[in-house]
């Protein structure tokens, strides 16, 4: 790149200067700021001035009966999600894949993408609605049946399930599109030599679209398990409450309540900080091995 | 070549179960627009369980007269249009020179931006920095911190790469039209479908959005719809939102008749645009996935 290359380019910086100038301030500069977990952050005395204290914060955190808890239920949401979650979109995009008549099709796949654009709020407004004790549709089941009426959402027990499943009901459309797209790459001349050696429409799927959709598989199954640790605040924070708690606490719920409600910036920037290290970690080591068994990977 | 038996057999038990995630994907859509223009005895009883019974709009009548949901409507609205608008410029001033063949620095760039997918500074140092800049309880902090997606740059700019001609850009540029000038006069223009997307994508980000609202803004005349909704919906707040009931069992009747239809009312823009951006969102879905 010359001199004069960049005379006559200069434009180009100039309007993705105000994206980079954001990325800064608002990514790399909180990057930057999370060395108040490893001091005792004062308001006073900013994030600079304040003093260090090592690893006082994570040392605390990792006495704390919070420790496991958190960790536990991180885990086991996200673990659950990512065996529950991932299938689904795959086999419904394969299902939809199979259908001929055009307007089905048509129909399934505007009817499954719809529920992606209710917010987080009216979801769990609907399941709360839902799952109400005595008059929610679900208790009238239950209770039709001989049951007792349950109170869904305060027991702890039903949470990881509850929140698993709508989460299914929500995304299985949406994430099938990715599949579906890369299904309508697959070569047509492929299925027409299976049908001529005998193959059934089973075989096909399994010999055919399977393996052509398996390196676009793989890369989600990474950004997938690469966000296990990273279970969204949002859906969680709203399903909580006092009685659920045991196991619905999950690191960015616990951030929000010791830090932003309780103060106590430091100590839960540390918490904050250990789960995106633990969360980067992740990542990049399931992508390494997705590098060493098969050919496809993020990086 | 026709199809065997099992590949009839196959065809049909597959038609079967997407009809059974057909139903079981709207039953609770219907469920929730039936029971808002239902009488509520017959929903909490159990009588209404699919269509409207014994139809009133008593519901929609009291979201309407409820101030703090029209005074959230109407700054969802105000977020969404300056959140938007935001987030459409900077994703296509990011997107042209990443797009360019050549662009000095467009690794290192891209890399800060990928980055960030992966790793941030959490939660806290976040509203610190929000504090820090003193956009906390006004509208800036909901729009200007998240205020471009990487992944939205990545589909722009490999719409700019593999849909807009290079010959066209070329010939613009011999022309001696700036860079400015072919992303306004060339490139824009016929990338109208993906800027569609975009919108879309942005928008109800931003129509959804609670999170943000709920750590910065502390004023209740600028909150947005969605942390309305979740006190009455979530959090049961409706002491105030059934006015006029008389005897305590009305009051809940309204309070159920308001959830319902404050479901509807708050979902209607999105699904009214819904039906014709369809084709255009799996098309950036797609462009995104398989180039991104």
């Amino acid at each position: 790149m010359s001199i004069k290359w960049l005379r006559s380019n200069w434009e180009l910086y100039a309007l993705i200067l105000p994206v980079v100038a954001y990325f800064i301030i608002f990514h790399y500069i909180p990057m930057y700021g999370v060395q108040i977990a490893f001091k005792d952050f004062i308001a006073t005395k900013g994030i600079l001035g304040s003093p260090w204290v090592g690893l006082k914060h994570f040392e605390r955190f990792y006495h704390s009966y919070y420790f496991w808890r958190l960790i536990k239920n991180t885990l086991g949401i996200g673990v659950f999600q990512l065996v529950v979650g991932f299938p689904v979109p795959i086999l419904l995009a394969l299902m939809i894949n199979e259908v001929r008549v055009k307007k089905f099709k048509k129909i399934v796949q505007t009817v499954t993408y719809a529920p992606h654009f209710l917010s987080t709020v009216v979801l769990v407004g609907i399941l709360v609605i839902f799952l109400t004790p005595d008059t929610g549709i679900m208790n009238q089941i239950v209770k039709a049946f001989g049951g007792q009426s349950i109170s869904f959402m305060t027991e702890p027990s039903w949470f990881k399930s509850l929140y698993v499943f709508s989460g299914v009901w929500q995304q299985m459309g949406w994430s099938s599109i990715i599949y579906l797209a890369a299904l309508s790459g697959v070569d047509p001349q492929l299925h027409e030599a299976a049908r001529v050696d005998g193959a059934s429409r089973m075989q096909r799927i399994w010999h055919i679209n399977l393996p052509c959709i398996l390196p676009t598989i793989v890369i989600l199954l990474i950004l997938n398990t690469g966000s296990i640790l990273s279970v969204g605040f949002e859906k969680v924070f709203l399903m909580q409450n006092d009685m659920n708690l045991e196991s619905s606490d999950v690191f960015a719920t616990y951030v929000y309540r010791s830090g932003l409600l309780g103060a106590q910036y430091s100590f839960s920037a540390a918490v904050g900080f250990f789960s995106n290290i633990v969360n980067f970690i992740i990542i990049v080591a399931v992508n390494f091995i997705a590098k060493r068994v098969g050919s496809t990977s993020l990086w | 070549m026709g199809d065997t038996r099992g590949d009839k057999l196959f065809g049909i038990v597959n038609t079967i179960v997407l009809l059974i995630i057909l139903a079981i994907v709207m039953y609770p859509l219907i469920f929730v627009v039936s029971a808002s223009i239902s009488n509520q005895l017959a929903v909490s009883s159990g009588k209404m369980w699919l269509f409207p019974k014994e139809f009133t709009l008593v519901g929609y009548q009291k979201v309407f007269q409820n101030h703090d949901i029209l005074v959230g409507y109407g700054n969802t609205f105000l977020y969404a249009i300056v959140g938007t608008s935001i987030n459409l410029v900077m994703t296509v001033l990011a997107a042209y020179p990443l797009s360019r063949r050549k662009f000095a620095g467009k690794n290192i760039i891209m890399f800060i931006m990928v980055f960030t997918m992966f790793f941030s500074g959490g939660m806290i140092p976040t509203y610190l920095i929000i504090k820090k800049l003193g956009m906390l309880n006004t509208m800036w902090s909901l729009v200007i911190p998240n205020a471009v997606a990487v992944w939205n740059i990545i589909i722009m700019r490999t719409f700019f790469q593999e849909s807009v001609p290079a010959e066209v850009q070329e010939a613009a540029m011999i022309d001696g039209c700036s860079h400015t000038g072919i992303l306004m006069r060339v490139m824009l223009p016929l990338s109208m479908p993906i800027l569609a997307v975009m919108t879309l994508f942005y928008c109800v980000d931003h129509w959804n959005s609670y999170f943000s609202a709920l750590i910065y803004l502390t004023d209740r005349a600028k909150f947005p719809l969605q942390l309305i909704l979740r006190e009455i919906l979530i959090q049961n707040q409706m002491d105030k939102m059934s006015g006029g009931a008389t005897s305590l069992s009305e009051q809940i009747m309204y309070g159920q008749a308001i959830k319902y239809a404050v479901v509807v009312v708050a979902n209607l823009p999105v699904f009214l645009l819904y039906p014709f951006l369809q084709r255009y969102f799996v098309q950036g879905m797609t462009i995104g996935a398989i180039k991104g």
